[in-house]
């Protein structure tokens, strides 16, 4: 078991599912035509391809119509043409966005680029659980544009009231943006409720390098493309189609489908038991964000009197990360942790705990007892655990 | 992160962990960095009637290039006169344990907590005069 690597930070990314993988060879040397040449056979097999690729995208999304699906390089591409796209079309109606403060950085910082462009950029605190302040929202959805509020937060797996904010917004004359990332395959999104919503394909199996960002079509969401070029993706995103890439996030998107409900439950079984035994075993220790409104496959703790790094330092047979300065180039603890207002050395003390589909009872088993252990021998040698 | 043997090696056995009587006249404690940093070095020294580090302990919150900085210092300083013990340097320090240019904060907190050490036991003596 020690000599073998244990992989739990599925939010960082997940491994390409070899059903996935198989289903994106035949385009790379084999049917490579370009997507775009209608006109002949090989461009027409690999526009079809990418058409069914929509579909599953479609349909693991809810999407009302397919041509909703414009494919791009990631999430962090679609969450800026998103917010982006939005501000720079609406210019001089409204010009305001709201955020939450636990957005992913590519929401943070397209923000702040727009609002260097002017724009005014308000963001929401959230609650000590990690959910949307919902009076703030209310208070400031008033002449927003745009809100932009993640579905399933990347660092402490809390899962936000999509339909409630998704109501508030509509009732505004707001647009609503929503980041899936880390939800979509792991609980029910439905698009149909949404105006904008970003999709990443190696948060769900698939391969890097290709994400998707569903923009309504009936009434039609106008914005600006972020670059020009042959007017692919009904023109909000020029470029060839990487066929094998759209062709892999279609399937990692049908598989997610398929699997959904029997994976959360397996899921929730470690999760239980994860949980459960740390707590147990462990004194002042916290799980991070809302205990019950939260995916089960994203465990966010902090240890007190200890240090993230010094704790994976303790398991480098396992891959986990940390919300910690240390583990960060920016010497910066958290802004997420910060944001449900935990004290900083806690924030400092914490380990992000992520099982997917190839997690197995092994494994969770033998992280808990050595997390245990680890923080146990760290305590023992820490001058703020002395006397606790 | 890239760390060195020597590092790992400390981190997984790190010497001198401990406590010494704080109210020992012949022991000086410091206490350097902050909770709220990521970092918290506690060290202590006792200086024997020759006026040598007799004994170094420590107790350390932070990533591993903390602990290991803190585990390798009270191990220099050990045999030293106080004079020898100040001479000691963040930069031997980092430059030993091959520390990333993103760590090398690790190493001052070491050198610094030693020095607090040895000014809070200067400091007993002159009052016990």
């Amino acid at each position: 078991m020690a000599s073998k690597i244990i992989y739990m930070d599925y939010q960082a990314t997940t491994p390409c599912d070899r059903r996935v993988l198989e289903a994106m060879i035949p385009y790379f040397c084999e049917n490579f035509g370009n997507p775009h040449s209608v006109i002949h056979v090989m461009g027409e097999q690999a526009g079809e391809a990418i058409e069914r690729a929509r579909e599953q995208i479609a349909e693991l999304i809810n999407a009302p119509d397919k041509k909703a699906i414009i494919f791009t390089s990631g999430a962090t591409e679609s969450n800026n043409l998103a917010i982006q796209g939005i501000a720079r079309r609406h210019k001089g109606s409204g010009n305001k966005i709201v955020a939450s403060a636990i957005e992913h950085p590519c929401i943070l910082e397209a923000c702040h680029a727009m609002k260097r462009e002017g724009l005014n950029v308000v963001m929401l605190p959230v609650l000590e659980n990690g959910i949307v302040d919902m009076d703030a929202l209310k208070r400031e959805v008033d002449g927003a544009t745009l809100v932009s509020i993640m579905t399933v937060n990347n660092e402490i797996g809390v899962i936000q009231p999509i339909d409630e904010i998704s109501a508030i917004c509509r009732e505004h004359g707001a647009l609503f943006h929503t980041d899936v990332s880390q939800a979509v395959g792991k609980i029910k999104v439905d698009a149909s409720k949404i105006d904008l919503m970003s999709i990443s394909g190696h948060k769900i199996y698939g391969p890097k390098g290709v994400g998707a960002l569903y923009v309504r079509t009936n009434p039609p969401v106008e914005l600006e493309p972020l670059f020009f070029g042959g007017g692919q993706e009904r023109g909000l995103r020029s470029g060839t189609l990487p066929t094998p890439l759209c062709v892999g996030l279609g399937e990692a998107c049908s598989i997610a489908k398929q699997e959904m409900l029997s994976e959360s439950k397996r899921l929730m079984e470690f999760k239980n038991y994860f949980v459960a035994k740390i707590l147990d075993n462990l004194e002042k220790t916290y799980l991070n964000g809302d205990k019950e409104r939260r995916i089960p496959g994203c465990l966010n703790f902090s240890f007190d009197g200890v240090e993230g790094e010094a704790i994976m330092l303790g398991m480098r047979d396992v891959c986990m990360s940390s919300g910690s300065a240390c583990t960060s180039a920016s010497l910066q603890s958290s802004y997420v942790l910060k944001a449900i207002s935990i004290r900083e050395n806690l924030a400092h003390s914490s380990l992000r705990i992520g099982f997917g589909r190839y997690t197995i009872w092994e494994e969770v088993e033998y992280v808990s007892s050595k997390i245990i252990e680890i923080v146990n021998r760290l305590r023992a040698m820490s001058p703020i655990w002395e006397g606790k | 992160m890239a760390y060195s043997k020597k590092v790992m090696d400390l981190y997984a056995d790190p010497k001198n962990i401990g406590s010494l009587d704080e109210k020992d006249e012949n022991v000086g404690t410091s206490i350097v960095g902050a909770p709220s940093c990521g970092d918290v070095i506690k060290l202590q020294i006792k200086v024997d009637e020759n006026g040598k580090i007799s004994e170094a302990k420590f107790k350390t919150f932070g990533c591993g290039a903390a602990i290991a900085s803190s585990a390798l210092i009270t191990d220099w300083i050990k045999g030293k006169s106080i004079e020898e013990a100040r001479a000691i340097k963040n930069r031997d320090v980092a430059e030993h344990l091959s520390l990333p240019p993103i760590k090398v904060h690790c190493s001052v907190l070491a050198e610094e907590a030693v020095n607090k050490a040895i000014k809070d036991y200067l400091l007993k003596k002159e009052k016990a005069k």
